[in-house]
């Protein structure tokens, strides 16, 4: 992979974000290295989703800045470049294109947005339907599908834009039980291939075994960050603990 | 399922229209009827008909160019209403109210009377008709495109971006074609709405419908059977418009 700077691929400085009077990032600093797996978890509200919706841009911080390969991201066209050859994403309840084809949502990036020509686009969505293992689902609508099939199928369509960062807020949480782990293995494999991903989760078990660091947040910072071997055993911050000891009990 | 339903509705369909016809028919017996005047039967009866028929012509004509044009334009009309900004949206806010605060039947007076003069421009009744229809109802259309890309959820407009569609392909392959399946119901009254408001285009000489019904009137005097033709011409067009915005719906529905 070529690299335009020796910097941290993604640096994320003093970002703040509000909604209203409402703090939701304060002031979070964080850099992730090309070949990371981070995973982020923490209670519900503490501005995880905020934080890697502000990465690529779904959330527009107000104050700080992030860089993606030494550029930075500010909504400038040199920033949304960056982001557009850069960053995939992966969201909690799919949204993939109701009205298309399951081939049809993994070409319509590479064919729109990529110009690149239709037969070419169609290898490369094959290619990826079949390493999130469902090539034979490609005619079908995605109402057609189980929800683990859909979140593969939402893998595959944001990785046809071959991007070098994948951030998958909560892949799993609006999943039947049953559909978690095919989903999970899939991200798996993806962290085997060394794709760098940010991943929003509370399946701690997934953490432990895709990790090489975890990320704890609460009310809009981070307040703790390891290799989830200390993490998990050693928790540093009382909250941590409180949390972690509260979401392992089940 | 798919097979009853569209029998049901055809059933109910020509129900309505058989209902209809056996009540005239029962008026028909009865002395202050004189059908003569667009009886089958005789000459002038049937050239009467024809007469009458023929508008059929103009006032599809005028309704179905009138609303392509009025879509377009609500289309136009309803993007600067979504948008964050100020601006764009007042314009919007501006235009709807102030088009929807404007009688149908007096733009199209002034867009025939009036336009020519100020604009320095002849315009036929047609375009003229066509095009106060069309700005009349494009103020509607631009709230039901409103309403109907709102509904579409936040979700596939972050998925659009995380796949780097630009605004523009955004519109074109994610939003618009699901929110065109949830708003056609509401295109389709619109379609009947305009049906029915092209009679006005009459005042202003356009010989559809209603202004041959009216000319007819006054040469023969016989308004009652004269304007019942009328109001199964109407009601006949309008159903069949409806069935086949209907049978649309599920074709778009089933894909
Ligand atoms: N668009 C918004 N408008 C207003 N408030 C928002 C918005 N998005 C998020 N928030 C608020 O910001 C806070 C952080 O939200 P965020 O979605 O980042 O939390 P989270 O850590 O992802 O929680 P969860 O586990 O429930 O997904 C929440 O309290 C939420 O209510
Ligand atoms: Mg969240």
């Amino acid at each position: 992979m070529t690299r335009s700077s020796d910097k941290p691929f993604i640096q994320i400085q003093s970002v703040s974000k509000h909604f209203g009077q409402f703090c939701a990032l304060d002031s979070v600093s964080l850099d992730i290295e090309l070949g990371q797996k981070l995973v982020i978890c923490g209670p519900s509200g503490s501005g995880k989703s905020t934080l890697i919706r502000c990465i690529n841009r779904l959330e527009i911080h107000e104050k700080g800045k992030i860089f993606i390969d030494g550029k930075i991201v500010d909504g400038s066209p040199a920033g949304q470049d960056v982001l557009r050859n850069n960053v995939g994403m992966v969201f909690q309840q799919f949204n993939l294109f109701p009205h298309l084809t399951i081939l049809e949502n993994l070409m319509l990036g590479p064919v729109r947005a990529r110009q690149l020509p239709e037969s070419e686009a169609r290898d490369l969505a094959m290619q990826y339907l079949e390493r999130v293992r469902i090539p034979e689902q490609l005619d079908k609508y995605p109402a057609q599908l189980s929800g683990g099939q859909q979140q593969r199928v939402a893998i595959a369509r944001a990785l046809c834009m071959m991007p070098k960062i994948m951030l998958f807020d909560e892949p799993t949480s609006a999943l039947d039980p049953e559909m978690i782990a095919e989903v999970l293995d899939v991200i798996e494999e993806l962290a085997d291939s060394g794709m760098t991903m940010i991943c929003v989760t509370h399946e701690m078990g997934f953490a432990r075994q895709v990790a090489d660091m975890m990320l704890f947040m609460d009310h809009g910072k981070i307040v703790e960050t390891g290799p989830p071997k200390t993490f998990f055993t050693a928790p540093k911050s009382d909250r941590c603990k409180l949390f972690l000891s509260q979401i392992l009990r089940h | 399922m798919n097979l009853i339903k569209p029998c049901l509705f055809q059933l109910s369909f020509w129900l309505r229209l058989a209902a209809l016809f056996s009540l005239l028919l029962l008026g028909g017996c009865a002395d202050n009827w004189g059908w003569y005047v667009v009886s089958p039967a005789t000459e002038t009866g049937r050239q009467n008909l024809a007469f009458l028929i023929d508008g059929l012509y103009y006032t599809m004509a005028l309704s179905v160019t009138a609303i392509s044009i009025s879509i377009c334009l609500g289309l136009i009309v309803a993007l600067p209403g979504l948008s964050a900004r100020r601006t764009p949206k007042t314009i919007n806010r501006v235009f709807v109210e102030l088009v929807r605060a404007i009688p149908i039947l007096v733009l199209i007076l002034w867009v025939y009377y009036g336009l020519p003069q100020v604009a320095g421009i002849s315009i036929s009744v047609f375009w003229a008709g066509v095009l106060a229809l069309a700005i009349s109802d494009s103020a509607f259309q631009a709230e039901i495109f409103r309403a109907g890309i709102q509904s579409i959820d936040r979700g596939q407009y972050e998925a659009a971006q995380s796949i780097s569609l630009n605004y523009r392909n955004t519109m074109r392959y994610v939003i618009l074609p699901q929110a065109i399946k949830r708003i056609l119901p509401a295109l389709g009254n619109q379609l009947v709405y305009m049906l029915k408001m092209s009679s006005l285009v009459s005042v202003i000489g356009m010989q559809e419908l209603t202004r041959r019904a009216n000319e007819l009137v006054v040469t023969e005097y016989r308004p009652l059977e004269i304007y019942t033709i009328l109001v199964l011409e109407y009601l006949v067009v309008i159903l069949i418009v409806s069935a086949g915005v209907r049978w649309l719906e599920r074709r778009l529905d089933t894909s």
